[in-house]
């Protein structure tokens, strides 16, 4: 019986189990090993280099600097996207005519890929000619055109990273927090009402953000996850035919190119993937704790 | 007094929506305007609503456009979306019902090393899995775009929960009528698990669809370029044809606006139910 069990286990799961662990685990132990060797242009070096391959890319300003590319667009996009996302979830929360036209709107864009989306923004509304939107609207009051897309100070690239990936993610946290919000025991606004507590930010700050906690720490911990794996609108909006603009230039478009740019060069790519999974591991673990500690004080 | 303030505030609700509901609209207004535009009118300093006339076809030129390789990439898009979401579904739901339902010893160690990959972002692992793949011959191949993508802990991890919620009476009618695990999967649990697979799969589709790093990384041979990857390459190419490229775009996000307004639903329960908290 027990072995019966075992074998129609392994026909439902097997499948599933060996092809992630082929495609998962054997590339990141693959990688692990690459990182020591000196491996330009092959997956099958012969040069053992110990820890070179990480020295150089701990070493390498601009390895760093892409970190601290992340640490920028973090710092902007986090908290822009929870703010927006939790206000769109409220507002359309309480409205009762056109609920479902107003979620559809703001969650339409989920379904536009960064690559369009980047398209639109790169071409159409923020392109450094009057044509574009922005400098048509920015004309209308005086203003000159803005090179938005190559102006490194101030950064106006930020505005535009920043925009995309607000337009297009924004509606996917608000249905999370719209979810988490229809969770809530009305019995507690019911109660609130009774203690004389006026609707609106009261409430808001003692029932709804409360209630709304382990959605919030949810949401934090994707947006973070998903600010490092930012790539697309990077890789769209500031590379051009001429090739990628030194600056703003993410882990993963850094990544890439060490990779897969000319040189090929495997092994110094290998070492850069690892240490940036090390990093993602540390931040992702250390976040999850440090939020859920925050909650067990709490009760 | 306190009346006023209440419906004001209404109101005021209900202008930001209006407005934000514009501005998010907007982006999908320029997309068509410009898809739709002359050259002249894209690019014309004297910015304009809407444009001085429709050209439809611009449809076709984009098609007959030999240097723009557009056909191909969306039949390799299509190709790839929908091979990618029925073996996701297929691999991860059996998976997701064997680690729900079949006791078994070893069942919380397995399940632990599947949940442990979603630790690791896909992200990252585009070099590791580049280097796999191109061992393997694989690079500008379908193949090589489908196969690594069809083994997703989060589809998985989805069908896993959703079944641990499945009544057991079911099930044990099915084995009452002398079915195996097998049959009563096939039979009983399947028929009765459309709204996960119909959430999960959207959300794989539209995954598959706008993905682009793995394609781009992979697709190395104009043959094996998704629509992603060829859009791309036009915007970041010297010469650009703006109005065919925004036809382009147009056209790619079509079949995903159908998939998205059919299933929108089964996208907004999956979302909600895909286990984030």
């Amino acid at each position: 019986m027990r072995r019966r069990r075992a074998f129609w286990f392994w026909v439902f799961v097997g499948p599933f189990a060996a092809g992630l662990a082929l495609f998962t685990y054997v590339p990141l132990l693959w990688s692990v090993g690459l990182s020591f060797f000196d491996a330009h242009n092959t997956v099958t070096p012969t040069d053992f280099v110990g820890l070179d391959n990480y020295t150089a890319m701990l070493k390498d300003s601009a390895f760093t600097g892409s970190l601290r590319t992340f640490l920028v667009f973090t710092a902007f996009i986090v908290p822009v996207t929870f703010a927006l996302s939790l206000a769109l979830a409220l507002m359309v929360n309480r409205v009762r005519r056109a609920q479902a036209f107003f979620r559809s709107v703001f969650f339409l864009p989920a379904a536009c890929s960064y690559v369009v989306a980047a398209l639109i923004w790169k071409m159409s509304i923020f392109n450094g000619v009057r044509f574009g939107l922005a400098n048509t609207l920015l004309g209308w009051f005086g203003t000159d055109p803005v090179a938005w897309l190559s102006t490194t100070r101030p950064p106006w690239y930020w505005l535009v990273i920043v925009t995309v990936r607000l337009w297009l993610q924004a509606g996917f946290y608000m249905i999370l927090f719209l979810a988490g919000l229809q969770r809530i025991d009305p019995v507690l606004y019911e109660a609130a009402a009774v203690d004389g507590a006026r609707p609106g930010w009261t409430v808001l700050r003692h029932i709804t953000l409360p209630q709304l906690r382990a959605t919030s720490v949810a949401v934090l911990l994707l947006l973070v996850i998903n600010a490092f794996q930012a790539f697309d609108e990077f890789y769209n909006l500031l590379s051009d035919a001429r090739g990628y603009p030194p600056y703003a230039r993410p882990p993963l478009v850094y990544l890439y190119y060490t990779a897969l740019g000319q040189g090929q060069n495997l092994g110094l790519g290998s070492a850069g993937a690892v240490i940036l999974a090390l990093i993602i591991a540390i931040v992702t673990v250390g976040q999850a704790r440090w939020l859920r500690l925050g909650r067990s004080e709490e009760e | 007094m306190d009346d006023a303030l209440v419906r004001a505030g209404r109101a005021l609700r209900a202008v930001v929506l209006v407005v934000l509901a514009l501005l998010f609209l907007i982006p999908f207004y320029l997309l068509l305007r410009n898809g739709l535009s002359s050259e002249r009118d894209i690019t014309s300093p004297e910015w304009t609503f809407f444009p001085t006339e429709l050209r439809w076809g611009n449809v076709r030129e984009l098609f007959d456009d030999p240097s723009v390789p557009f056909a191909r990439s969306l039949l390799n898009s299509a190709l790839i979306a929908v091979a990618t979401t029925l073996g996701t579904l297929l691999l991860a739901s059996l998976a997701g019902y064997g680690l729900a339902r079949i006791p078994y010893r070893h069942a919380n160690k397995v399940f632990y090393g599947i949940l442990g990959t979603l630790l690791v972002p896909a992200a990252v692992t585009f070099v590791p899995s580049f280097v796999l793949v191109s061992s393997l011959g694989w690079v500008s191949t379908l193949r090589g775009l489908i196969v690594p993508t069809l083994f997703s802990a989060f589809a998985c991890f989805v069908f896993r929960q959703y079944f641990l919620g499945f009544p057991g009476e079911l099930e044990d009618a099915a084995q009452v009528d002398g079915l195996g695990h097998w049959r009563t999967y096939w039979l009983v649990v399947v028929p009765n698990a459309r709204p996960v697979f119909a959430a999960v799969g959207t959300i794989v589709f539209l995954g598959a669809w706008n993905s682009f790093l793995w394609p781009l990384v992979i697709g190395q041979d104009q043959s094996a370029w998704t629509v992603q990857v060829a859009l791309s390459s036009f915007t970041t190419a010297q010469v650009v044809r703006l109005h065919e490229l925004f036809i382009a775009a147009a056209m790619s996000i079509l079949p995903l606006l159908v998939v998205f307004l059919c299933f929108q639903r089964w996208i907004v329960a999956g979302v909600e139910r895909s286990g984030i908290d």
